[in-house]
């Protein structure tokens, strides 16, 4: 392994999401099929043809300090709470430097969301419009810009080689965690904190939303609303929160002595240029991010047991995914347990990636596949081996790797490959 | 009515533990908003406008820089409210 072709490893797991405040909640409440959608029982959700959203489990306020809450936008809390648990759960016991395992020179950071502070946005103009220039919030600037996040926790864990924020719509988190992946290869970090948050559960986002046809609209059912797969599925329901993890050389990891969750590969990133929002319906774009990724990294198909869908649950995206697969795997997709989390937490946007990430790694380490919830009638195309209903086991021996797809407004894919160490 | 020194300073204590988180006892005249109250530049622009609407001031921008302890801002609010 030469200086500039790292092995990239990740050693910390961390989240906050619909369905726990923490990475082992979240996962319980994978593995048991469990809804983290509800009815919004805001008084602004009266008027809106979606009533149904995933809120956090937690709230973040719950355990952050008032005093720095209150200066940071919802989705910079969410970052901070889900990066503080895989900071302290890679065995970091302060801030870099403080810490002397890590050099906070060669510490980054790239925390993506797809949207940024908007509910800080539209909060500070009902300021502007119901109280006057005077009152809008002097941290309104550094809580809305999109860069937040990232910002914050690298001030949090002290990062000094780089903060950085790719936004691509709903494949940010994914984005975020390949661009960290790549920082380490290519030795300009030893470890980075990486991953996805969203908080966009507000009037606007969701009328925005409804009105593209994207999101269900089946308010009489919030935990059956999220459907991938199935042949009812009418489209996503929003949901909020974060998930970080902690990437690092394995050199480094070793040299600390951290335990090691499993080996990030890498990834494979392509476009559409098709349509704006529409995915490319044969599947070609996400097929030439699955063939970079395999051709780029070397990763061999017999070795993937289980794939993250990025599955929103729309009826022209989760079919386009399963064809891409299926073109560029061919018979090996037979082997591969697909799981469409969205039909538990959501969907988060640009926190997906980062979720979804968490998810895909804890499922290598269990060696167990979450189900796909909510499906009734496995739609007919879905030519693939979907996990319905309940948990599945991976292969118990042996090595095995794991992908995480994420796909976004604009074109952008994004795939992600992980295995057993 | 025009507030006193003690309830300037019990009104300041009120916004600075809301914006800072520190608590109440310890925001007292000597103490410095940015040195001993964790009050950073852009916190100290929301004291300011809660302190304004609180006791019936205006504190204009230039005057804000003069203000350095709790003691400068009850100063300069027994000095100019009407």
């Amino acid at each position: 392994m030469n200086a500039t072709n790292h092995t990239v490893v990740v050693t910390g797991i961390g989240a906050t999401t619909p369905l726990g405040g923490d990475s082992a909640s979240t996962w319980d409440g994978l593995v048991a099929g469990r809804s983290g959608v509800r009815l919004l029982d805001e008084e602004w959700a009266a008027e809106l043809p979606v009533r149904i959203a995933a809120r956090v489990a937690v709230e973040p306020t719950e355990i952050l300090p008032r005093a720095q809450a209150r200066k940071l936008d919802r989705s910079a809390q969410f970052a901070l709470v889900a990066a503080r648990e895989a900071w302290a759960d890679a065995g970091f016991t302060g801030r870099a430097g403080e810490d002397s395992s890590v050099n906070p020179d060669r510490l980054g950071t790239v925390v993506a969301s797809g949207i940024g502070g908007v509910t800080t946005l539209l909060g500070q103009y009902d300021v502007l419009r119901e109280k006057g220039a005077r009152r809008v919030s002097p941290h309104t600037v550094p809580m809305l810009m999109p860069n937040s996040p990232s910002a914050n926790v690298g001030l949090a864990v002290n990062a000094r080689a780089g903060v950085h924020t790719p936004v691509s719509a709903c494949a940010s988190g994914s984005e975020a965690v390949g661009y960290a992946v790549e920082m380490i290869r290519t030795g300009r970090a030893d470890v980075v904190v990486a991953g996805g948050t969203e908080a966009a559960i507000h009037p606007l986002p969701i009328a925005a939303f409804a009105n593209m046809m994207a999101m269900s609209k089946n308010n009489d059912d919030p935990q059956g609303a999220s459907r991938p797969y199935d042949v009812d599925r009418t489209g996503f329901v929003l949901g909020e929160g974060a998930g970080v993890i902690v990437l690092e050389s394995e050199e480094h990891a070793r040299q600390r002595g951290a335990r090691i969750y499993v080996e990030a590969v890498g990834q494979g990133i392509s476009a559409d240029s098709h349509d704006i929002v529409q995915p490319e319906p044969s599947g070609n774009g996400i097929a030439h991010a699955l063939e970079n990724l395999t051709s780029g990294t070397g990763l061999d198909p017999a070795e993937v047991v289980h794939i993250n869908a990025h599955a929103t649950s729309t009826p022209q995206g989760d079919l386009a995914e399963l064809k891409a697969l299926r073109k560029v795997f061919g018979d090996d997709v037979d082997h591969m347990a697909i799981s469409a989390t969205k039909s538990m937490t959501g969907h988060l946007l640009g926190g997906a990636g980062g979720v979804e990430t968490v998810a895909t790694l804890l499922a290598l380490r269990h060696r167990v596949a979450p189900p796909s919830i909510n499906i009734e009638n496995l739609d007919p195309e879905a030519d693939a081996d979907v996990v319905r209903d309940k948990a599945r086991a991976l292969p118990a021996e042996g090595r095995i790797a794991a992908l995480n797809n994420s796909f976004g407004f604009g074109g952008h894919n994004v795939v992600l490959a992980f295995r057993t160490v | 009515m025009a507030a006193t020194q003690e309830e300037i300073v019990k009104g300041l204590a009120e916004i600075v533990n809301e914006i800072a988180g520190i608590p109440t006892e310890d925001v007292q005249l000597e103490k410095s908003f940015t040195d001993d109250l964790d009050v950073d530049s852009l916190s100290m622009v929301e004291v300011v406008v809660a302190a304004e609407e609180k006791f019936g001031v205006k504190i204009p921008d230039d005057d804000v820089k003069n203000l350095k302890t709790v003691g400068d801002a009850t100063s300069y609010i027994l000095n100019h409210q009407s």
